[in-house]
């Protein structure tokens, strides 16, 4: 009971202290503490309830139990990050988004192929592809080319579609302007068209770094070495030791927020003139 | 006539493209089962001509790439033939997945606008709550659908519930993005505007911020349950192949069944398809009726 109690009150004591930060002046220091307390404070809250309740560890581990677990297992888990996300998803989107990149290029110059593309690359980038994995796994193995397969066919449509309205987004002033300087056509495409595309091309790249971390981690369940993170996954559910799944998830969540943190960061540094950057 | 050149302006390119798609699905089903034709041809101490390899990789039991008739065909046996009862029926397995996904949205919907709700309202959460929702959508939440359903199943929970759970992570996501926006997007004037007629916080809700939000929410919608389709699908191959378009793959997928890969694929296709159209037909209905224009 306590143990409920203590971390409701902390709880609370963190909410009032983020509400007060919250509606002092806003600045940088603020913008990292509020949302770090309000994620302690909700460790803090399912440390409390599991250890109160006495919810079994198989059923929901407490955080300082998965922590401990991640830092005894750390070259197990290394491993798997290896497999999977280095070997899998990170070849896999190299691929994949290179290929729609491409792709892209050459549609963007037919009207007609676009207008043909567009919508299927639309209907194809909301269905559920991650059912094409068992196929993959079939046609590729069970090592990390099936899972790359997978993440190519999963991020392929999404950069496709992005970087297509990427290209039509300058002006048409500005193409204008391009032809009055008798720019060809690869001048404009790489001092106009692409410079503008950026923004949505790195839209694009953003929403395929989650896309390509689950390809590869679902893949991973028809079928895998006995190494990778969707393998250890599945076993380890199997076998009820869930703080090993806890870790795992653990070093899901960190890879797939470091690879998005990292794209975010370059398009900051290659769209700096874009409205949405500035502020 | 001009309105049938628009129609073929629109609709032309759209068939060439998937035309030129099942070309190439009928090229790939002959080259990936040839040899197949070929070791079988071999074993029976037999040549066969290119013809005769190419009839043969049309009709294989359990083809690596079987051919686009023989999936319409086993989609055909299995919606229109069976029984919509039985278990061989794809149309009660697809039933199964719609119900999770449907309830997984419903839930994702209004879990997402009360989170958009607070957000606007209260700076504190704001700042608290929005950075991790974001974060919340790069952990590969399907990587975890195993772990939730065996756990959900250990407390007594199962059936429905733990893929509907699944599918609300992946719903409330785009809901509660786009709801942020559109409760924010009416600007500074109608909010003064507001002001001018005391109109207290709730009513300038439904009157202001509410109305000028549905257009974005319903672009959420779209994107939602595509997402919660995905979600119940995963949702369904570890509970071990029971029910569902996921243990169609799964099973499909244990006993080398390629056809019944394909025909579950397609129908979730049509099903996702079905599912952003519905609501993209609601999304200009209620549109219109609010005046907006599409």
């Amino acid at each position: 009971m306590t143990w409920i109690v203590f971390a409701l009150l902390f709880w609370i004591t963190m909410w009032i202290l983020n509400v007060r930060l919250a509606n002092a002046e806003r600045n940088r220091i603020t913008n990292w503490i509020v949302p770090a307390l309000f994620g302690i404070s909700l460790l803090v809250l399912w440390e409390g309830f599991v250890r109160g309740l006495d919810i079994s560890p198989i059923l929901l581990p407490t955080p300082s139990a998965i922590a401990i677990r991640f830092s005894t297992s750390i070259p197990i888990l290394w491993v798997d990050f290896v497999q999977t996300f280095v070997k899998g998803a990170l070849s896999g989107y190299v691929i994949g988004c290179s290929a729609a990149f491409l792709t892209a290029i050459a549609v963007d110059k037919s009207s007609f192929l676009k207008r043909g593309l567009l919508p299927v690359g639309n209907f194809v980038a909301a269905l559920p592809i991650i059912g094409m994995a068992p196929i993959l796994v079939m046609w590729f193995g069970f090592d990390w080319h099936s899972k790359s397969a997978v993440v190519v066919v999963m991020v392929f449509f999404p950069m496709l579609i992005n970087t297509v309205a990427g290209l039509s987004a300058k002006d048409t002033i500005q193409n204008d302007l391009m032809q009055t300087y008798g720019a060809s056509y690869w001048q404009s495409l790489f001092k106009l068209s692409l410079p503008a595309a950026m923004p949505f091309i790195f839209n694009g790249l953003k929403i395929c770094t989650t896309l390509a971390l689950i390809g590869a981690i679902v893949s991973e369940f028809f079928g895998s070495p006995t190494r990778g993170m969707g393998f250890r996954i599945s076993t380890e559910v199997g076998r009820l030791s869930l703080d090993m799944v806890w870790a795992e998830i653990t070093v899901a969540a960190l890879a797939g927020s470091a690879f998005y943190g990292m794209m975010a960061l370059i398009e900051k540094g290659i769209t700096f003139w874009h409205p949405s950057q500035r502020s | 006539m001009n309105k049938f050149r628009f129609f073929w302006h629109k609709v032309g390119p759209v068939l060439t493209v998937l035309l030129v798609i099942i070309a190439i699905w009928y090229a790939a089903t002959i080259w990936l089962n040839s040899s197949w034709a070929y070791d079988k041809a071999k074993r029976a101490d037999t040549t066969i001509s290119f013809s005769q390899m190419v009839s043969d990789t049309m009709i294989q039991d359990k083809p690596l790439l079987p051919a686009p008739h023989q999936v319409v065909k086993e989609i055909y046996k299995t919606t229109v033939l069976k029984k919509i009862t039985s278990k061989r029926s794809l149309i009660w397995h697809g039933w199964i997945t719609l119900s999770a996904t449907l309830l997984g949205f419903a839930f994702g919907t209004t879990f997402g606008i009360l989170l958009a709700i607070g957000i606007v309202y209260s700076r504190a959460m704001d700042m608290s709550v929005m950075p991790w929702v974001i974060t919340s959508q790069t952990i590969p939440i399907l990587a975890v659908a195993p772990m939730i359903i065996v756990v959900l199943n250990a407390v007594g929970i199962s059936g429905l519930l733990p893929k509907a759970i699944i599918s609300m992570y992946l719903s409330f996501f785009p809901v509660v993005v786009g709801m942020v926006k559109g409760l924010r997007s009416p600007d500074q004037m109608q909010i003064d505007q507001m002001r001018t007629w005391s109109a207290s916080k709730i009513s300038s809700f439904w009157k202001l911020r509410l109305p000028s939000s549905m257009p974005y929410l319903f672009a959420s919608l779209k994107i939602g349950i595509a997402a919660s389709l995905v979600g119940a699908i995963v949702g369904e191959l570890p509970t071990g192949a029971v029910a569902g378009l996921g243990a169609r793959l799964l099973a499909g997928s244990y006993y080398g069944q390629t056809i019944q890969i394909w025909s579950a694929l397609i129908c979730a296709a049509i099903l996702a398809a079905s599912l952003v159209a519905i609501i993209g037909i609601i999304e200009k209905h209620t549109l219109r009726r609010m005046g907006i224009q599409l």
